[in-house]
């Protein structure tokens, strides 16, 4: 039973007391502003990794944590250099980051924002990372991008490919390499137009989240600017493992076109149940039935096997391009992991140079100076031909490759074949493109 | 003091010395050791310990106090969390009102669905609780999620842009969450040799309101209604008989238990102004659940315990990986190092659900009483003699009800 004695000596201790409470915090803050976050202050820095290891996206987070890895090796100088000699920088040394070894620490993001989070936050809280590098999933990238410009570190995304990472979402403290929906659209519209014609009727499956809903939203404005009418657009949650429910009515639609806005174990699963209906062997409306996956990855590729077959899509960079950079690259990888990389892997790989390259250019590791020599940087060297860092919304402009699946592959890392290289003059918009408006960069932050 | 017998007060102010020093008491090893890798003592973790303790706490005001087995309170958590960021896209970051609206909100939403549920007792309140946290799940994660109608902004989470209204936001306050002006994330460092302890802002709100929470728990549990609640627990048809509905009594505790799920996601957005959809999904529900029975139902400390032990394995287990491993066992020869992290591999990293898994098997063969029946059992061994006075608390250990 309880005994209520509220007395107005116990109300003054109680309010005392908790008045005590909330007056530490006051105090604790005072001395918190020294520089920014992280400064590294021993003989090593840290970069943080955050990619998926577990959920539709682990392959792809897999990969990229084998390009870290090698990055991290180059950059300590250990290993064959990669990139570093083709670079057109030269500002890299081989002795780690002005000076200091380079370490990272990894962590699972699972493709879900809040676990992500968590990870991120744990890397910088706890192992004092100073930048983090990753993604493979928008909704991740963004929320990671988020927490990264409160907490006052640099975020180099790794895959992202929404248009909203550097559109409405977009912060000072982050930086995308890879491309995004939009150039798909732009590079794939004149190819399919070439292929299938002006007068088809395109059925989308889209991943319902944030890259899912631009990058249709990208495709079908490009797609309905050569003559395409757009009859349906579906949206699957992230987490589906079977899309057979989401073909069946694709058939009665109408359609000749089914265009699929998945990635990762996603693409394999819907791109598998399509073949499964028997979809690429039938005829509507008197035109060979087409599937088109705009963002294309050899990791998915492999895991589709044959069904991949003629199948058209876009990618950011490709291991059988001929460039100085990529052909180093390429090797480099393929001696320490006996694999081509995919181009997660390249992304993530020239990130981490990238930044590293930023902080020498600087010489400082505070994110407002490595901010600063990112912004409007031009450079070439690195896979993708002449590539500038546009300074209106921390987005890389470069050439976008339009890949088909391979009819008789020669081995099981040749499945794609390189269709198009669509030249970067083609993929580029204006900052303020109805499809990246909304957003604000905001000010960089240095943190602490 | 406080209205609580000598034993809870003691109990409570364990509690507050606990959730104070935590910075100190989590950090155990020097920041150079190899050993600093079981360090828990950074600011994320340490809120989430005392949040997910808000959780637990109020779990177990339903759980254990009535025995009712809710299994979608994290629908409750979630909705406290989307409030709270709402409230700091149209209000401004101070997290006062985030926090009073996830409270309200959450209370709501429990209301509501504690008056459909609990017209049935036992597994149909359990399925019933769990269809209504999958339907708000699926409808923050896509339903309220499109671009023409974006409530919840899906998979992305729900965050805070630099042109959201803001209405009440001033000139030159903090442009992340505050508590009047302080930062919740503004950190102190003190290091002190080779140890660093972090005091951060954002912790010590949440263990204050966590203090505040536990200590309205324990009113709660020496309140006649929770007496009630426990003879609804002990026979719920012998209440009946006597003239006594029960109804209005459970819908209170499920509202309330509701409402503390609530502050407990308002809290975690307030440290981390972002609300995410898997926040509801049923795993959260299993996890409160596994929670209480881990450290204890129907005991006051045991939840608090059980969500500690879950986060700690959750955050420092998975982040043990292969490197770990080989450097923990490098002074073996190779062979046996291989074969020590062979052995290994499967219980860290990404397999640390296994861990747990096992671990939650042997508590509940071995000590279905949970950690705090760990403790007794032990503090009986060393006194050497039966504590007379435990069954106050053994009386109150976890059967569902009918």
């Amino acid at each position: 039973m309880s005994k209520s004695n509220l007395t107005r000596r116990g109300l003054l201790k109680t309010s005392a007391i908790a008045g005590g409470g909330l007056m530490l915090p006051t105090y604790l803050r005072a001395a918190a502003h020294s520089g920014f976050t992280n400064a590294p202050t021993g003989d090593t820095v840290t970069l943080g990794f955050n990619v998926p290891q577990t959920g539709p996206y682990a392959e792809e987070g897999l990969d990229e944590l084998r390009a870290q890895e090698l990055a991290v090796e180059h950059l300590n100088g250990e290993g064959d250099g990669g990139m570093m000699s083709t670079f057109s920088s030269k500002a890299l040394q081989g002795n780690g980051i002005l000076g200091k070894k380079v370490t990272f620490v990894t962590g699972d993001t699972q493709t879900k924002s809040d676990a992500a989070r968590a990870s991120a936050k744990s890397m910088i809280e706890k192992d004092g990372a100073i930048m983090i590098n990753g993604g493979s999933s928008s909704g991740v990238a963004i929320a990671v991008q988020g927490l990264c410009q409160e907490a006052g570190v640099i975020f180099m995304a790794g895959l992202t490919h929404s248009n909203d990472t550097t559109g409405k979402d977009k912060k000072a403290n982050g930086f995308r390499h890879f491309f995004n929906g939009y150039m798909s659209g732009a590079a794939l519209a004149p190819v399919l137009e070439k292929e299938y014609g002006k007068d088809r009727r395109a059925y989308h499956l889209t991943a319902d989240y944030t890259w899912g809903w631009t990058q249709q939203e990208s495709i079908a404005a490009a797609t309905e600017a050569v003559g395409w009418q757009t009859v349906e657009n579906v949206l699957t949650p992230l987490a589906s493992t079977d899309f057979s429910s989401y073909i069946a009515p694709v058939l009665n639609s109408g359609a000749d076109v089914l265009v699929l806005n998945h990635y990762g174990g996603n693409m394999v699963n819907s791109l598998s149940n399509a073949i499964e209906f028997d979809l690429l062997s039938k005829e509507v409306n008197g035109k060979n039935f087409e599937i088109v996956v705009p963002l294309y990855s050899e990791l998915m590729a492999a895991g589709a096997g044959e069904n991949v077959k003629g199948v058209i899509g876009s990618m950011n960079w490709n291991w059988q391009l001929t460039d100085e950079g990529s052909k180093a690259f390429t090797k480099s990888f393929g001696e320490k992991y006996g694999r081509p990389p995919s181009n997660s892997a390249h992304t993530c790989y020239v990130q981490t140079l990238l930044y590293a390259d930023a902080c020498e250019r600087a010489g400082t590791f505070n994110p407002c100076g490595v901010a600063e020599a990112l912004e409007g940087f031009e450079f070439d060297g690195l896979g993708n031909g002449p590539t500038l860092y546009r300074a209106e919304d921390h987005q890389c402009f470069k050439d976008v490759l339009v890949m088909k699946g391979k009819e008789n592959p020669s081995n099981q890392y040749d499945t794609l074949e390189i269709v198009e290289v669509t030249p970067r003059a083609q993929v580029e918009y204006a900052p303020d493109h109805p499809m990246f408006a909304g957003g604000d960069l905001g000010e960089c932050n240095p943190g602490a | 003091m406080l209205g609580l017998h000598k034993k809870d007060f003691n109990l409570l102010l364990i509690v507050v010395v606990l959730a104070m020093l935590a910075p100190f008491i989590l950090n155990p090893f020097p920041e150079n050791s190899g050993l600093a890798q079981f360090n828990a003592g950074y600011p994320d973790l340490m809120q989430k310990f005392v949040i997910f303790g808000i959780f637990a706490i109020g779990f177990n005001i339903l759980f254990g106090l009535t025995g009712y087995l809710s299994f979608g309170h994290a629908a409750f958590l979630g909705i406290g969390s989307y409030s709270c960021v709402w409230m700091f896209k149209l209000l401004g970051y101070s997290v006062v009102p985030g926090i009073l609206l996830s409270i309200v909100t959450s209370g709501i939403f429990a209301w509501l669905i504690g008056i459909i549920s609990l017209r049935r007792s036992g597994i149909y309140f359990s399925i019933l609780t769990l269809a209504f946290a999958q339907m708000s799940f699926a409808l923050c994660y896509s339903v309220l999620s499109n671009p023409k109608f974006n409530l919840t902004n899906g998979e992305t989470g729900l965050q805070v842009y630099n042109n959201d209204p803001q209405y009440f936001r001033g000139e030159g306050s903090p442009n992340v969450p505050h508590f009047f002006g302080m930062e919740m994330n503004a950190t102190h460092k003190m290091e002190l040799g080779g140890w660093l302890f972090q005091f951060n802002t954002g912790y010590y709100l949440c263990a204050v309101i966590m203090v505040l929470a536990f200590y309205l728990s324990i009113r709660i549990f020496r309140s006649p209604f929770g007496m009630m609640l426990r003879a609804i627990k002990s026979n719920n048809t012998r209440m009946n008989y006597t003239g006594l509905n029960a109804r209005p009594y459970t819908l209170a505790a499920f509202v309330i238990s509701g409402m503390y799920a609530g502050l407990a996601g308002g809290l975690l957005s307030a440290v981390d102004p972002l609300a995410g959809a898997e926040r509801m999904q049923w795993t959260a529900s299993g996890e409160v659940v596994l929670m209480t029975i881990l450290g204890g139902a129907g005991t006051l400390i045991g939840p608090v315990l059980g969500s500690g032990l879950i986060k700690y394995f959750e955050n420092i287990f998975s982040k043990i990986n292969d490197n770990v491993l080989h450097s923990w066992f490098s002074f073996m020869p190779d062979g046996i190092e291989d074969l020590m992290v062979t052995l290994i591999h499967p219980f860290v990293g990404k397999g640390w659900h296994l861990t747990l898994g096992v671990l939650f098997m042997l508590i509940v063969i071995f000590l279905p009483g949970g950690l705090v029946e760990g403790g007794q059992r032990i503090k009986r061994l060393i006194s050497g003699k039966k504590a007379a006075d435990e069954t106050e608390d053994e009386a109150t250990q976890s059967t569902p009800a009918e």
